[in-house]
């Protein structure tokens, strides 16, 4: 079962809907006890930084061992940044798993970042397996992540500044823009996602 | 750099068991296209960028059957999907997107009550709200309005209300102007001169519109082929364009037409 952590920022339909498209059996988790059974985590959401962290605060024990014990992670949008030490957003920590921060988008381009705009693969990994650079994806976002280790970074995305748009580390995935909602690129990546994991 | 969009906007009469896309000519005449899930997964594998369901039924009583509409087609449509018609409040929001709507089109709620561009911003974010406006163009001059100079004379722009059967004496300038302030992601810009009439886009309107606001403009109304989205992607700084009939019955592929504008140096997802 693939477990999609809903904790009230935004809504999960859409990507429960595009990874049962893909063939996963999801489950939509309110409660932190039924990750227990999680063959995967995704974590969702749109919205701020500091709501997400404390709505994710009953969470963080149970999400921080399943990632430790290597049970595969995507995080979304919100999901991606919460991964990261800190924001300028919001006075909460993150879970730091994934050393850095989370910066606001700059100045010279209208933020949010809403639209489609494409992918530059940095290094060829399983999730982007089919993805090409030039494929667009589908943003919703004020915020980007910059990552210290620049070794996680998969793919960036031109906006102002270059944004970190997918990173990978072990068991950790996590993207920047809407796969859910990117059309059959979109569905094509969460099927990356899902390879491996039995669901 | 984004993507310029192309958005199929589906009219639906809620009216007929299950609901049909239907489209009117000038606001009026109908003719009916076909089922509305169906054609926006349709519209979805031919490479749409977002689509828009309109409900258009003349009695709003039938919000539940626009919910089913939103449910099956989140189910198989995995691009944005933006609905408008009716949405009076928050609460027909939350509705909306609970259902698996991505963004909510508002017109004749916002003019009437501006602070919920502002509700519906603050709690979903500016992405999600879409400041839907009808304009006419008036060539009598009256004190106060945005003159813009056109080949048919000096006019103004009238926002209308209730799908284009009442008018506000609001001019359109400004009030997108507003909408963008009050939180607004889209402003989703309808020449009710053209609608319907496949003579091309208001060029004058969604420059001007364009041109004052930061935030995308949806040129729409009077698509009759691809050459009249790329004049309005050229000419003004529209950012997406919307189109009804040259899709509906089959005259044109969404792919094919971002052939065509790739082929001619605008920026488009292929």
């Amino acid at each position: 079962m693939i477990a999609v952590i809903d904790y009230g920022m935004g809504n999960i339909f859409s990507i429960r809907n595009a990874l049962e498209k893909v063939g996963a059996d999801v489950g939509v988790i309110a409660q932190p006890k039924e990750l227990d059974n999680a063959d995967g985590i995704v974590i969702p959401g749109v919205g701020s930084f500091g709501e997400a962290m404390k709505q994710l605060l009953p969470f963080e024990e149970k999400i921080t061992s399943a990632i430790e014990d290597g049970v595969p992670f995507l995080g979304i949008c919100l999901g991606i940044q919460i991964l990261f030490e800190r924001s300028q957003e919001s006075p909460e920590s993150g879970f730091g798993i994934i050393k850095g921060e989370v910066i606001r988008l700059p100045d010279n381009v209208l933020v949010p970042q809403m639209g489609w705009n494409e992918l530059n693969i940095k290094r060829d990994t399983d999730i982007v397996r089919g993805i090409e650079d030039g494929d667009f994806f589908y943003f919703v976002h004020s915020y980007h992540c910059v990552p210290k280790d620049k070794k996680i970074v998969i793919a960036t995305t031109e906006y102002g500044t270059e944004v970190v748009s997918v990173i990978e580390r072990d068991n950790i995935c996590a993207v920047q823009f809407h796969p859910e909602k990117s059309g059959v690129k979109g569905l094509l990546l969460l099927k990356n996602f899902l390879r491996g994991i039995k669901c | 750099m984004l993507a310029r969009r192309i958005i199929p906007c589906l009219d639906c009469d809620l009216g007929v068991p299950g609901g049909r896309v239907v489209k009117g000519i000038e606001f009026k005449q109908i003719r009916y296209a076909g089922i509305p899930w169906e054609l926006a997964e349709k519209y979805y594998l031919d490479g749409a960028d977002e689509i828009v369901f309109l409900d258009i039924t003349a009695s709003h009583e039938r919000r539940d059957t626009m919910l089913t509409v939103i449910k099956k087609t989140s189910k198989n449509v995995f691009i944005p999907l933006t609905v408008g018609g009716g949405i009076k409040s928050i609460e027909d929001a939350r509705a909306v997107f609970n259902s698996g709507a991505d963004k909510v089109a508002i017109n004749t709620a916002a003019l009437k009550n501006p602070n919920l561009i502002n509700q519906i911003a603050d709690r979903y974010g500016s992405q999600a709200c879409v400041v839907a406006i009808d304009a006419k163009r008036r060539y009598e001059s009256v004190e106060g309005k945005e003159i813009v100079k056109t080949p048919d004379g000096d006019c103004w722009f009238e926002c209308s209300i209730y799908g284009g059967r009442r008018f506000t004496g609001i001019d359109a300038i400004g009030w997108a102007e507003e909408a963008e302030k009050r939180g607004a992601g889209d402003i989703m810009l309808t020449s009710m001169d053209r609608d319907g009439t496949y003579d091309g886009f208001d060029i004058e309107l969604t420059k001007a519109v364009s041109e004052r606001v930061k935030i995308p403009v949806i040129a729409s109304g009077g698509c009759g082929n691809p050459d009249h989205i790329l004049e309005v992607f050229q000419k003004t700084r529209a950012q997406a364009a919307l189109a009804a009939s040259i899709f509906h019955y089959g005259e044109y592929k969404i792919e094919d037409v971002k052939r065509h504008l790739k082929g001619r140096g605008i920026h488009v997802r292929l």
